[in-house]
């Protein structure tokens, strides 16, 4: 049947969706460029193919989501973009840099330099206050501590918890430990943002604001992002949408409308 | 009927007139429901003929301009308006649902593909929205941000059950054809 041709695999979308140079430069190197993955788990007949073949750009400013059922794939490309994971085959560009070819301290220094990521599961540190949590990785690459917790302070009042920052995880509403991850994710410029379900378990106008935290740091600090989601409505704020099944992207949605968005 | 009672209620806030109701009700649903103004005077006229408004003075007499207030039987019908909830009734047939039901059974037709076509659009005109969303400011445009919350669960709906249809069914599990 004819129509039915339009929704098979659109591979040229998938490696260069039109419009994916955003305005404020660097247009030609994408922060996030994945070719071709391949991940395998386990070997002989018990073998399970996670990701097939996916090849994948995200350019600076621009929000990405990924969709698709349950074991799709999403968490795996996820866990390999942000070099968390290594691939059977193909390849994974961060900044240029081809995460295999890397020696492993610099891959490490990439990690925590360059990518920022939100997990559901959030990981604070019950121990440490909202704003030690968020210089700790700073501290951890050996900045100074001052500076350190300046920085701390500057993306907390980006996500709006200025006046939380001294209170321990246990003291927020889940969804002011959501903001506190994401200002984790941020601190220290990082460029590729890799957020997994990030809105757990919060309700909707509160997963909304986690959204518009997402939407603001591709804005205005020219971020790219990775969004995987479930939902529908939490989806639709990317510039694109891409869709996994069995660990192949089968479909795009909103590629085309990409290239209009120029100047906000 | 909505039209008959966003007036009533909206004159329980004080004297008005044809035209500057028609604004106020686009104004106060945030754009969503635009009226036309000969509706409004014959809607009007009806209420005024069941004695829920009633004419009153106008400070500045004008003969296009009939200045209208709800009587007390109007205001209780207003309030009974608001005090009672909604019928949720019966969604009207929609084209969706039946497609999808014919497409079950229909021969060569890739169901899948049915549903992710479908579902390239529905999640569109989601962004498309959630675009309209990002420019309304949460404080000044509230009327127009909570008719596009509606208008998102609405369509949002639509895609949650394109993917239930597909885990019910778990077309999503058959090998990629290619
Ligand atoms: N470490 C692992 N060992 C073996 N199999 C794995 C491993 N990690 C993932 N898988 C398998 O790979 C497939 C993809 O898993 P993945 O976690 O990426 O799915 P997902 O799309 O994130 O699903 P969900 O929406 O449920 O989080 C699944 O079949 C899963 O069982
Ligand atoms: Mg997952």
């Amino acid at each position: 049947m004819n129509t039915t041709r339009t929704t098979t695999i659109r591979p040229g979308l998938a490696t260069r969706a039109p419009g994916t140079e955003h305005e404020r430069g660097d247009a030609m190197t994408a922060v996030l460029d994945i070719h071709e993955l391949h991940r395998t788990f386990g070997s002989g007949h018990t073998a399970v193919t996670a990701l097939d073949e996916v090849t994948l750009s995200v350019a600076r400013g621009e929000l990405v989501a990924i969709m698709g059922p349950s074991g799709c794939g999403k968490s795996t490309l996820l866990t390999l973009a942000g070099g968390l994971d290594e691939p059977t085959r193909g390849r994974v560009l961060v900044e240029g840099h081809d995460l295999a070819e890397q020696r492993a301290d610099a891959r490490a220094e990439l990690r925590r330099r360059t990518i920022g990521y939100v997990f559901q599961e959030l990981n604070l540190l019950p121990g440490l206050t909202a704003a030690e949590n968020v210089s700790l990785p700073l501290e951890l690459d050996r900045m100074r501590l001052r500076e350190a917790r300046r920085a701390a302070h500057a993306v907390l009042e980006e996500v709006g918890l200025t006046e939380h920052a001294d209170r321990f995880p246990e003291d927020l509403s889940g969804g002011e430990q959501q903001r506190v991850a994401i200002a984790r994710a941020l601190v220290g410029d990082r460029r590729l943002l890799l957020a997994d379900e990030p809105t757990g378990a919060l309700d909707s106008v509160a997963g909304e604001g986690v959204l518009r935290l997402l939407r603001r740091a591709c804005d205005e600090r020219g971020a790219a992002c990775v969004l995987v989601t479930h939902d529908a409505a939490q989806a639709a704020w990317a510039d694109r949408i891409v869709f996994l099944r069995d660990g192949r992207v089968v479909d795009h949605a909103g590629a085309a409308t990409v290239s209009l968005g120029g100047g906000r | 009927m909505p039209v008959r009672h966003g007036l009533l209620a909206l004159l329980g806030e004080g004297p008005s007139h044809g035209y500057q109701l028609k604004v106020d009700f686009e104004a106060r649903t945030g754009g969503s429901w635009t009226l036309n103004i000969g509706q409004v005077y014959t809607t009007l006229a009806r209420l005024e003929r069941d004695g829920l408004v009633i004419e009153v003075d106008d400070p500045e007499p004008d003969p296009d301009r009939r200045t209208v207030a709800v009587t007390d039987e109007g205001r209780k019908v207003a309030e009974e308006w608001f005090a009672t909830p909604v019928e949720v009734g019966t969604p009207p047939r929609d084209e969706l649902t039946i497609k999808v039901l014919l497409a079950l059974a229909a021969p060569d037709l890739d169901l899948a593909e049915v549903l992710q076509q479908q579902r390239r659009v529905t999640l569109e005109s989601l962004q498309e929205l959630t675009r309209r969303k990002r420019a309304l400011d949460p404080d000044t445009d509230l009327a127009a941000l909570l008719q596009i919350d509606a208008e998102v669960l609405r369509i949002e709906a639509q895609a949650r059950w394109l993917d239930q249809v597909e885990q019910r069914l778990a077309v999503g599990r058959r090998p990629a054809t290619s």
